[in-house]
Formats: structure tokens, C-alpha cells, sequence
């Protein structure tokens, strides 16, 4: 009896100024097969349908276990992490292709410096006086504490668009930074930060984010009571000139 | 803005937990550093822990003392952690937990608005501080932004997709800079650095599918054995009972199911047999991991009782609320449902163990200084804190620990120590040169093996001969494997030749540096005459297993006056192999007693 493949499409780039092309593979089935266990299959073998034997496929990935966003790509038209995309679930052959919302490195790896540079604009951290002992930490209501939990899964894998906006993820940040009883102390300055070029005004509402967040964050929810705080903001700043 | 050059700089490999706690210390006390790591920091291997973060905080009305989680810890590491050690972490990790909250990890909190706390292995009260079940992901985000803090504020440049190939020492030996190469673009460089931090987690890969990521693959400690580091007690490899079996990773299902009351079976004779409740009744589900673990393999292996005949027990949460599951389990259910395809809220986990952490490491002493001058280590990759066998929830407090100690030190040495003469632009070139050399020479090999595959091969042979069960026949085989892949490493072809991202080219490098820890772990393995913690080995009798007269497997028992030593692997240039020798350690503390989770723990 032949052994069930599954047909892999991938679109190759060998460096970030080269011309994109595609190659195919076929994997042997297996239950439970996801696509980055595919893609170490064709490491161990990479030979295409024809019988090619080419440069095995780049791309990243860490845990499996979608908690570190690193395998995110384009998998048949959509962006999500590679590890839990089975391929019992998905159709076949199956199409890969890097996010070309970011600029590409080679094959599927792809260069999302820019999210993380983002976070540095919405000062996304506590300004903590030091790691030292000071006292006991104030105590948090335990519904908002919640919410915080449910914004920090955020793992920066870059499924939400990134256009010139700065982005739904690291924005979303600041919310989550102005929720906590320390952080709120800087609230003005990310949600001035939020009001230059390309904050929150550039966002088209087009509700795409919180379609893709392979967390399932209410990313538009928190948009929308940023925006609000933003827009309190501008007026403060105004009456307080 | 000119850089001060006054400035001591600090070089830290590995920003994870550990790796970041080190750069937030060493900045407070008015250094730069250069943080290198295979991946943005953000997306390190700490994100991974699941369960919690154990500090005596002593919020449930039960009476816990920093004492008793000092006594669980050694207890639970079979004694052979230094006592001193320990000590000063257990004793921090209260202040640990509350700079933490003050940092905004996302605690889970009572009613009250107080950090919750949940049970853990190993331990009789309430001790475990979490954030869900992502407690590790929450903890290294809030680290994340605090270094990213600093690095707008000029003291860190982050060196990211970048891989840390080997130290370099001045003429007196003592550790003065590293070499490294930029993952995407392949460029080799040195660096100087005042003293060298490696924060580079555990060897999981070293055994092919665990539940480690893709980037634990020891390569970095290999690296400094090679280079004269010494490495400790490797051959405590933790298995965790709770795993998700997986052809690409075997994924962790938390302690703290058990925790929060999840319970192990298999059937028996047509009835659930909770089988760790039966043997333990004292601890029940929450025996450490390696009772836990080897009781999972006797029933599957030895018993043949696994569901369907294999290698499975059931882990079952189905009798509990799911609104509670969901509050305090809810991202690891989700993960389960993902992968597998069923609801852990209605119908009981499939799991079995698998590898997950190592209790040793590079030896360091108590300010996680190495044996070579300059070069510290912090985190899962030193041996420090665990003994024989670690306690869940008390790596999240190691990591965190041990990096609040390394930094400051690091720092201290940069400013007191004994550093000799500084390196030369020649001294530099020349170790970037030999880096590149050995580069170059992996682009054109052209033998007939895949590494991928002799990777995949270690791992089943390191599953077979030094996994839960080890006998010394087995390890003797190992031995000898390891060393023909060793040289079947050099047949290895490379399909790869391009200059941008040449991800087989570092796996061809890093691949030979686990084939030599493997070498340390086995051979650690066999020259342990006894039996310790995650260390079982059993008994040969006219070189077969023995067993006894109900037809059970004759351990060895722990041996005190030949073992209660620190394992110490040096790496022998001229033949590769390791040699082993033993060290003593402070146990002064607490008297050695035998090890029994079927009954309550007396002191």
C-alpha cells in the first residue's frame, strides 16, 4: 500500500532582495501532523516532488506550543502559528508563505523587529524604581487583574496586521500598562505617545485583528476604550495648556 | 551619543528569565550590557512554565515557613543539593514574587485581591504563586519590558538572532570576551566583555523530543566544557510524568492539574486504579516527578496496564467545575483541546512522561562563578539548587534567583576582580578567525548523512539507555553509540550553501556540541553506582537485570557514604571523552534522612 503524503506549496525567497518562487514537497501522514513537524520532515529530507535535491526550508519556530509566536506564516492565505496548524484540519495541498507584512529574510522567516520597536513608543513597562525590595505591592482588584491576564497573553507573533499603524498588538499594550495600579501613573504619556502619527488615529477599524489573534484577545474592545482614554486625554491637554 | 568607556560591560548569552534578571541588576548597578539570544528575547524557552512560581507566602491559614519549603526542597532533591544555596534562594523568594507583582505579572488573585496560591508536587501546603497557567510566559514578559526599558535608556544592546559560539580568554586564561554569529546573515564577530553570563537553559534537545523548545539544545554549555568549564551532576535528567506525547515535542501538561486536583489512572482489571493515590498515600498525586514518573513507566512498561495497551495513563480533571478549570487551568485545557482534539473538561488527558529539565549544569559556586575565571552561569543551565531531583514550580524561582545573584557578581568581578590584560585586536581577530574556519569548513562538507536525522537517532538513543530506567549494561551501549555518531558527525553533507539565514549549517555545529553533552550525561549516568532522585538504576545480576522473588526490578538503593558528591565532568581534549570525578558540597544544614512519599515527611 503507497503511503498518504500531504502535498506541501511553498513559496522560497533565497534572500530578503531575491525573486519569490515556489517549491513543492510531499511529507508522509501521520495523525497529528502539523506543519512545523512537516516542515522538520523535509530538513530530514529535502528533496522536492520532482526529486530536486534543494536547500531545506528556513523558517523559526521555539515551543510548539503556541506560546512564543515565533512560527507565525501564512498558511493557505491566512497568518497564524504554524506548530498547532494540523493538518488533518486544513485543506490540502497545503500552501505556505511567509507574512509579507514584514520584510522577509529567506524562505518563511520573516524580520518583525518593527512590533517590538513599537513597544518602546507606547513605553510599554512599569517605571519601576528598582528591582529591590520596597514594600508590599498594592493589592489589585481581582476582575481587572483578569483582564490584564487575558491582554498579556499577547505574544507578539504579528498575526494582526502591522500597517503603518503601529499596530493593534503593541497599542493594546499600552492599555494593559494603564490598567495596573503602578502603571497607571504614566497613563498620560502612552496615550500622548498614541495621539502622534500613526497611533491610534491610523487605525481603520476594520475589525481584522481581532478575527486572526490566535490568543483571542478582544483586541477591538480595548481599541475602542483606548480611544475613548485617548480622547479624554487630547481634552485634558487642552484645557490644561 | 559617545558610549562611556568607563563603563563596565557585562556580555550575558540567554534572555530568558535568568538572563534578563542578570541585565536588570547589572544595569542598577551602572553597567552595559550585551545581551545575545537565538530568538527575541520575548520569545525564550521560560515562557514555557506553566504552573507557578513556589515562595512561602503564607496566605491560606496553613502555617507555612520559609523553614518547611527549604526542607521540601532538599528533601525533594534527594540531598544532594548545596544546602547553603537553597537556603538563600528559598529565603528570597517571597521578595522575588512581590517585585514581580510590582512589575504587573498578571497574578491570578483571590477574592481579596491577594496573590492566590495552589499546591504543587512535593510539597503539604499551599505554595505555589501563578498567573493561570502561563505563570512562565507572564513572568518573562514583565522582565522583557523592564530590560526594554533599559535598552531605550542606552545600557543594553541586544544582540538577537544572534548565536553565542565560544569564549575567548586572554593569555592568563581568564574568560575576556566571546565569539558569536549573526543567525541571518551569518557574520562572525568578537566581543569583548568585562565578565561572560550564560543563561542558556537546559539540553532538553539532547534527547530529541521533550518538552523543551527547539532552541534547549545545551550547545552553549557544551561549548565552554570544550573549553574547560566543568560541568555538574548531569546525568539528574528530570522526566515530567505529564506529557502530551508528540512525534515533533512531547508538550507539558502542568503539575498543576494535579494541583488543582487532577488525578492519575489506568484501568485494572476492569476499574480505575488510581494507582499513585494507592502507592502514596500520603502524597497521593503529588509526589514529586521522578516517583510520579517511574510509577507511570512500571504501570505501562512492566504492568502492560497503559490504555490500550500503550504507553498512556489517563491525567482527569473531568470530575472538577469547569468554570474553576477555566479560571485557573484555562491556557493549558486549550493547548490540550488544540492538539489532541478532546475536551480535558469532559473526558480525562492522555499523557505519558517525558524530558524536561536538568538538575545539573555547569558547576558554579554560590555566586555562580565557573571554575574559569570570568565565566559565570545562571539558570537551568548550572547545577545548582535541585540535587537530585527538582520540585515543581521551584525552576521558575531559580531562574529568577539565580540571576539576581550572577548580576550583581558579574559586576563585582568586572570591577575587583583578578581580570589580567585585556584583549588584543589580535587576540580577537584570531578567535573570530578560528570560528570562522570551522564555519567555512561546515559549508563544504559533502558526506553522505543528514544531521537532522543522526539528531533524531541521539534522541532514541539517549531515550533507550538513559531515560527513567538505566542499567549499567545500557549505559556502557550508549557510551559506544554516542562515539560512532560522534563519527558518522563528520560524514555529514550539507545541502546549504547560501549566506543568508544557513539554519543547517548551525544545526551541523550545534549538533556535534550536544553529541559531546550527551557523552557527559551518560557517562555521569554510569559511573553512579546508586540510585538518587531522577537517577534510577538498576541492579545487574550475571550481567542481567535482576528481580526479585515477586518478580519486581531490583534497584540500587542510595548510597551516601560513596555518592552524596557532586559529579564533576571534565572534557578530555584528546579524546573527547569525559572524564568524571567527585566533589563534596555543604550539606550541613539538614541531616540526610531516607527519601519515602508513601508517608508523611518528619523532620
Amino acid at each position: 500500500m503507497a503511503e498518504k503524503k500531504v502535498r506541501f506549496i511553498i513559496e522560497r525567497q533565497d534572500g530578503p532582495n531575491e525573486k519569490p518562487y515556489n517549491q513543492e514537497f510531499d511529507v508522509d501522514y501521520r495523525p497529528g501532523l502539523n506543519v512545523v513537524a512537516a516542515l522538520m520532515e523535509i530538513q530530514k529530507n529535502p528533496v522536492t516532488v520532482d526529486g530536486k535535491k534543494v536547500a531545506p526550508v528556513t523558517w523559526e519556530c521555539n515551543c510548539l506550543e503556541k506560546v512564543c509566536g515565533a512560527c507565525m506564516m501564512v498558511i493557505n492565505g491566512v497568518a497564524r502559528q504554524a506548530c498547532c496548524a494540523l493538518v488533518d484540519e486544513i485543506q490540502q495541498p497545503i500552501h505556505l508563505q511567509p507574512a509579507r507584512t514584514f520584510p522577509v529574510i529567506r524562505d518563511l522567516l520573516i524580520d518583525r523587529s518593527v512590533m517590538f520597536e513599537s513597544l518602546k513608543k507606547i513605553m510599554g513597562w512599569i517605571e519601576l524604581d528598582g528591582s529591590w525590595e520596597v514594600k508590599d505591592a498594592p493589592i489589585q482588584n481581582p476582575y481587572t487583574a483578569q483582564t490584564a491576564y487575558e491582554i498579556s497573553h499577547c505574544m507578539t507573533c504579528g498575526c494582526c496586521p502591522q500597517s503603518d499603524f503601529i499596530g493593534p498588538a503593541p497599542t493594546v499594550q499600552a492599555y494593559l500598562f494603564n490598567l495596573h495600579p503602578l502603571g497607571k501613573f504614566d497613563a498620560p504619556k502612552r496615550l500622548n505617545a498614541l495621539m502622534e502619527k500613526g497611533g491610534i488615529t491610523s487605525c481603520g477599524n476594520s475589525q481584522n485583528c481581532v478575527e486572526v489573534c490566535p490568543k483571542s484577545i478582544k483586541l477591538t474592545t480595548y481599541l475602542a476604550q483606548l480611544n475613548r482614554d485617548v480622547n479624554k486625554q487630547a481634552l485634558r491637554n487642552i484645557f490644561n495648556k | 551619543m559617545a558610549k562611556d568607556m568607563s563603563k563596565k560591560k557585562i556580555a550575558i548569552v540567554g534572555g530568558g528569565i535568568s538572563g534578563l534578571l542578570a541585565t536588570i541588576k547589572v544595569c542598577e548597578a551602572g553597567g552595559e550590557v550585551d545581551l545575545f539570544s537565538y530568538c527575541p528575547v520575548k520569545r525564550s524557552h521560560s515562557l514555557c512554565a506553566q504552573g507557578g512560581i513556589n515562595a512561602c507566602m503564607d496566605t491560606k491559614g496553613e502555617h507555612d515557613s520559609i523553614y518547611e519549603h527549604f526542607d521540601d526542597t532538599v528533601y525533594g532533591g534527594d540531598f544532594l543539593a548545596d544546602q547553603i544555596a537553597v537556603k538563600g534562594m528559598v529565603e528570597a523568594a517571597p521578595k522575588l514574587i512581590k517585585m514581580f507583582d510590582r512589575m504587573g505579572v498578571p497574578f491570578t488573585r483571590t477574592s481579596e485581591g491577594v496573590l492566590d496560591l495552589r499546591n504543587f508536587g512535593g510539597q503539604k501546603h499551599k505554595r505555589t504563586c501563578f498567573a493561570g497557567s502561563t505563570t512562565g510566559q507572564q513572568i518573562l514578559y514583565a522582565l522583557d519590558e523592564q530590560v526594554r526599558r533599559w535598552e531605550t535608556k542606552g545600557a543594553v544592546t541586544k544582540y538577537e538572532f544572534w548565536e553565542f559560539i565560544r569564549i575567548i580568554k586572554n593569555k592568563e586564561g581568564v574568560c575576556r570576551g566571546l565569539v558569536a554569529q549573526n543567525m541571518n546573515t551569518m557574520e562572525i564577530r568578537s566581543f569583548r566583555a568585562d565578565t561572560v553570563i550564560l543563561a542558556t537553559g537546559g539540553p532538553g534537545q539532547v534527547f530529541g523530543r521533550c518538552t523543551a523548545s527547539t532552541i534547549c539544545n545545551g550547545s552553549a554549555v557544551s561549548a565552554v566544557y570544550q573549553q574547560g568549564a566543568e560541568i555538574a551532576n548531569p546525568e539528574f535528567i528530570q522526566i515530567h510524568p505529564t506529557a502530551i506525547p508528540g512525534s515533533d515535542k512531547n508538550r507539558l501538561m502542568s503539575e498543576a492539574c494535579r494541583g488543582e486536583g487532577g488525578r492519575v489512572w489506568v484501568y485494572k482489571d476492569g476499574q480505575p486504579w488510581y494507582f499513585l493515590e494507592e502507592m502514596y498515600p500520603a502524597y497521593g498525586n503529588l509526589v514529586p516527578r521522578d516517583v510520579a514518573s517511574r510509577a507511570i513507566y512500571k504501570v505501562c512498561v512492566h504492568m502492560g496496564l497503559g490504555i490500550n495497551g500503550e504507553n498512556r495513563v489517563y491525567l482527569d480533571l473531568s470530575h472538577i467545575d469547569s468554570g474553576y478549570l477555566e479560571r485557573k487551568l484555562g491556557g493549558i485545557l486549550e493547548m490540550y483541546s488544540e492538539f489532541v482534539g478532546q475536551d480535558p473538561r469532559k473526558v480525562p488527558m492522555e499523557i505519558f512522561p517525558s524530558v524536561h529539565y536538568s538538575m545539573g549544569g555547569i558547576w558554579v559556586d554560590r555566586k555562580h562563578n565557573t571554575n574559569i575565571p570570568g565565566l559565570m552561569a545562571s539558570g537551568e543551565c548550572d547545577y545548582q539548587y535541585h540535587g537530585a531531583n527538582r520540585l515543581g514550580a521551584n525552576s521558575l524561582l531559580s531562574a529568577a534567583y539565580s540571576g539576581t545573584v550572577s548580576g550583581p557578581e558579574a559586576m563585582r568581578w568586572a570591577k575587583e576582580g583578578n581580570r589580567g590584560s585585556e584583549l588584543t585586536d589580535e587576540e580577537l581577530e584570531a578567535a573570530r578567525r578560528e570560528v570562522q574556519n570551522e564555519y567555512d569548513k561546515i559549508l563544504t562538507m559533502n558526506g553522505s548523512e543528514n544531521a537532522h536525522k543522526l539528531h533524531h537517532e541521539m534522541g532514541d538513543l539517549m531515550y533507550k539507555y538513559v531515560a527513567i530506567e538505566r542499567d549499567n549494561n545500557g549505559l556502557d551501549t550508549c557510551l559506544v553509540e554516542l562515539k560512532k555518531l560522534l563519527k558518522r558527525w563528520d560524514d555529514i553533507g550539507i545541502t546549504d550553501h547560501s549566506n543568508t539565514a544557513n539554519q543547517e549549517a548551525m544545526f551541523v555545529r550545534q549538533l556535534r556540541n550536544m553529541i559531546l553533552y550527551a557523552m557527559a550525561i551518560t557517562k555521569g549516568a554510569r559511573m553512579r553506582d546508586e540510585s538518587r532522585g531522577a537517577h534510577a538504576k538498576i541492579v545487574l545480576e550475571n550481567g542481567k537485570q535482576k528481580h526479585d522473588e515477586d518478580g519486581e526490578l531490583v534497584f540500587m538503593g542510595r548510597d551516601d557514604e560513596r555518592f552524596m558528591k557532586v559529579t564533576i565532568v571534565n572534557y578530555d581534549e584528546k579524546t573527547e571523552d569525559p572524564i568524571v570525578t567527585y566533589r563534596d558540597f555543604d550539606h550541613s544544614l539538614i541531616k540526610p534522612r531516607a527519601r519515602n512519599y508513601a508517608v508523611a515527611k518528619k523532620e
